[in-house]
C-alpha cells in the first residue's frame, strides 16, 4: 500500500514535531519529582507550572482551576462522580444527553447502580440539544448538569453558553465535555459560565494520556485519587511532567493557527460533502450542517454495512470509523445515531470521516473515488440493493 | 482481527451475485441487527448444481456467506444439510467470537434455501429449526 490517509482525526491525532521536540529532552533532563525540593525537581515543577499557566490563560481561567487528569474520561469521570458525591445530601438527579461519550454516559449510567437518577436528554434530528429541554428536565433533586461542547460522532455543537444560563438561573452544577472541541474551537470558560470543563491532549495532536479538568475556584468536589498532595491535594499521582508540557506545547500550538485552521479544514470537509452526496446516490449527512466542528463529516449509506466499508477503506489505504454496530463489536449500532432518530439499519451503514490541517484536496479526491468504487461492490452484493435499485 | 483467509473471502467473495435460474432461495437474518443473507440454488436430481449468494452484513458476514457456498456447491442436499457452522469458521481459519454468529447465519441460509426448494417441490420436510429472525440477543447463537 502506498498511499496512506487518516480521515480518523475525531479518534486521536498525530503529535506535531514541534510537541515531540519539546517532550523529549524532559524525560532525560528535567526528571525530577516536581514535588522534591532540589534543583532538579524544582526544574520540573517550572515546567508542570508554566504548562498550567499557558493551559489556563487559553481558556481565560485562573492557574489554579486547571488540574491535569491521565485522560479525558478520567476528567469527565471525576466531574460527574465528583460532584455527585459531593452533593449527594442536596440531591440525586443528574441530567445529561443521550449521545454523549462513554465517558459520560457509562459515569451516569453507573451512578445509576448507585442510586442517583439520570435524565438523558435527546437531541433534534438534527443532533443539537434544545436549552428548553434541559429546563424542563429540572427538579429540586437535580445536583448536576452535563452536555457535551460537541458531540464526537456527528460533530454538532451544543448552545453550552445557554444551558450554562439555565443552570446558574437554578443554582445546579454544570459541566461540559469539550474533549472534542478543545483546540478547534475557541473556549472562554467565563463566557460560556460552566463551572467544569474537560480535555484531553491527544484530540489536539498533543500526546494520549494527559488530560485536564477546568474546576470554577469553589466548586464543591470531592477526589477520586487518593495519595500525594499532588494538584492541590485533589488528584494525587507524581506530576506526568513531559506529558504536562506537551499538551500545553500542542494546546498553544492549535490556538496560535486556530482561525486560519478552522477556516480551512471546514472548506476540505464541505468540499468532501459536497463530492460524496453527489456522487453516491441515496446516502444521508447526519448532523447539523453549519452547527458542527470543522472537520467532521458523518454520512449514512444505504444498504450497506459501515464496517465492511471500513475494512474495503483501509485496503486503500484510508482511515475512517463507523458507527455500525460490527464495527464496534456490540449488538446495537451507535447510540449518537439512534439518539437523532436514525433507524437501526441506517445507522448501521455510517461512515464518520474527521479531517485536521494536514489533510489535502488530493486526498479528498482519492478517497471520494475510492468511496464511489467500494460503495458500488457492497450494494452489487447487498440483497437491500436489488429492492431499492428499481426506486 | 480476521485471518487472510476471511480476508480473501471477503475481499474477492466466491459465488455472488443472483442466479437466474434458481429454484430454491432462502433468506435469514434482518437489517436491524445489520446482517441479511439471501442464497440462490439451482437443485437438481438431489444435488446443488449452482449457487449464488447477496449479503448486506461486515466482513465475516461475506467471507462465511462466500466459504459456505464453496463448500455446499456439487454436494447432495443431505451433504450440504450436515454442514455445521463450526466446520465453516474452520475453513476461515477462525472468526472472532463477536463473529461467530455470521457462521451460524451462512448454515441457517443454506437451509433456508434447502426448505424453500422443498417447499417448491410439495416435499415434507424436516428443516424445521428455528433460522435466525435477525433478533440479535434472542437466539443464543452468539456463544456458541
Amino acid at each position: 500500500m502506498s498511499k496512506q490517509i487518516y480521515f480518523d482525526n475525531a479518534a486521536t491525532t498525530q503529535v506535531r514535531p514541534e510537541v515531540v521536540a519539546k517532550m523529549l529532552p524532559i524525560f532525560t533532563n528535567q526528571f525530577g519529582n516536581p514535588s522534591a525540593l532540589y534543583d532538579i525537581g524544582q526544574e520540573a515543577k517550572a515546567i508542570v507550572d508554566e504548562s498550567r499557566a499557558s493551559i489556563a490563560s487559553l481558556i481565560g481561567a485562573d492557574p489554579k482551576e486547571i488540574f491535569f487528569t491521565g485522560s479525558g474520561s478520567e476528567a469527565d469521570n471525576w466531574a460527574i462522580r465528583g460532584t455527585a458525591y459531593a452533593l449527594k445530601d442536596k440531591g440525586n438527579h443528574i441530567i445529561t444527553t443521550a449521545f454523549e461519550h462513554h465517558a459520560v454516559m457509562n459515569t451516569c449510567a453507573a451512578l445509576e447502580k448507585e442510586g442517583f437518577e439520570v435524565t438523558y436528554v435527546k437531541p433534534d434530528s438534527e443532533g443539537i440539544i434544545s436549552p428548553e429541554d434541559i429546563k424542563n428536565a429540572i427538579t429540586d433533586k437535580t445536583i448536576l448538569i452535563t452536555v457535551m461542547y460537541a458531540n464526537n460522532e456527528i460533530g454538532t455543537i451544543q448552545p453550552i453558553a445557554e444551558i450554562a444560563t439555565i443552570a446558574a438561573e437554578y443554582k445546579i452544577r454544570f459541566h461540559t465535555d469539550a474533549v472534542q472541541a478543545a483546540g478547534v474551537l475557541p473556549i472562554n470558560v467565563g463566557e460560556l459560565g460552566v463551572d467544569m470543563l474537560s480535555i484531553s491532549a491527544h484530540k489536539f495532536h498533543g500526546p494520549k494520556g494527559i488530560g485536564a479538568l477546568y474546576i470554577k475556584k469553589g466548586t464543591k468536589i470531592n477526589n477520586l485519587i487518593s495519595g500525594g498532595g499532588q494538584e492541590q491535594g485533589k488528584r494525587a499521582g507524581t506530576e506526568n511532567v513531559a506529558f504536562i508540557a506537551g499538551m500545553a506545547k500542542a494546546f498553544e500550538l492549535a490556538h496560535m493557527q486556530m482561525d486560519e485552521n478552522r477556516l480551512k479544514v471546514a472548506q476540505m470537509r464541505d468540499y468532501l460533502i459536497a463530492n460524496v452526496v453527489s456522487k453516491i446516490p441515496r446516502v444521508k449527512v447526519n448532523g447539523h450542517l453549519t452547527k458542527r466542528l470543522p472537520g467532521n463529516a458523518n454520512f449514512s449509506i444505504e444498504c450497506i454495512e459501515g464496517e465492511s466499508l471500513l475494512l474495503l477503506l483501509n485496503m486503500n489505504g484510508i482511515a475512517a470509523s463507523s458507527g455500525s454496530a460490527c464495527a464496534s463489536m456490540s449488538l446495537d449500532p451507535s447510540h449518537v445515531l439512534l439518539s437523532i432518530g436514525l433507524p437501526h439499519e441506517i445507522a448501521h451503514g455510517s461512515i464518520r470521516v474527521t479531517l485536521s490541517d494536514e489533510n489535502t484536496y488530493e486526498e479528498i479526491d482519492y478517497f471520494v473515488d475510492k468511496l464511489e468504487e467500494i460503495v458500488k461492490k457492497l450494494r452489487g452484493l447487498s440483497p437491500l440493493w436489488e429492492e431499492k435499485e428499481d426506486k | 482481527m480476521y485471518t487472510e483467509k476471511v480476508m480473501e473471502h471477503f475481499s474477492n467473495p466466491h459465488n455472488s451475485g443472483e442466479l437466474e435460474n434458481a429454484n430454491a432461495i432462502g433468506t435469514v437474518g434482518n437489517a436491524k441487527c445489520g446482517d441479511i443473507m439471501k442464497m440462490y440454488m439451482n437443485i437438481e436430481d438431489g444435488i446443488i448444481k449452482d449457487i449464488r449468494f447477496k449479503t448486506f452484513g461486515c466482513g465475516a458476514a461475506i467471507a462465511t456467506s462466500s466459504v459456505a457456498t464453496d463448500m455446499v456447491k456439487g454436494k447432495t442436499i443431505e451433504e450440504a444439510l450436515k454442514i455445521t457452522n463450526k466446520q465453516v469458521v474452520d475453513e476461515l481459519g477462525g472468526l472472532p467470537p463477536a463473529k461467530i454468529h455470521c457462521s451460524v447465519l451462512a448454515k441457517e441460509a443454506i437451509e433456508a434455501a434447502i426448505a424453500d426448494y422443498y417447499k417448491r417441490q410439495g416435499i415434507e420436510n424436516e428443516i424445521t429449526r428455528n433460522t435466525c429472525d435477525g433478533c440479535c440477543e434472542s437466539c443464543g447463537h452468539h456463544q456458541e
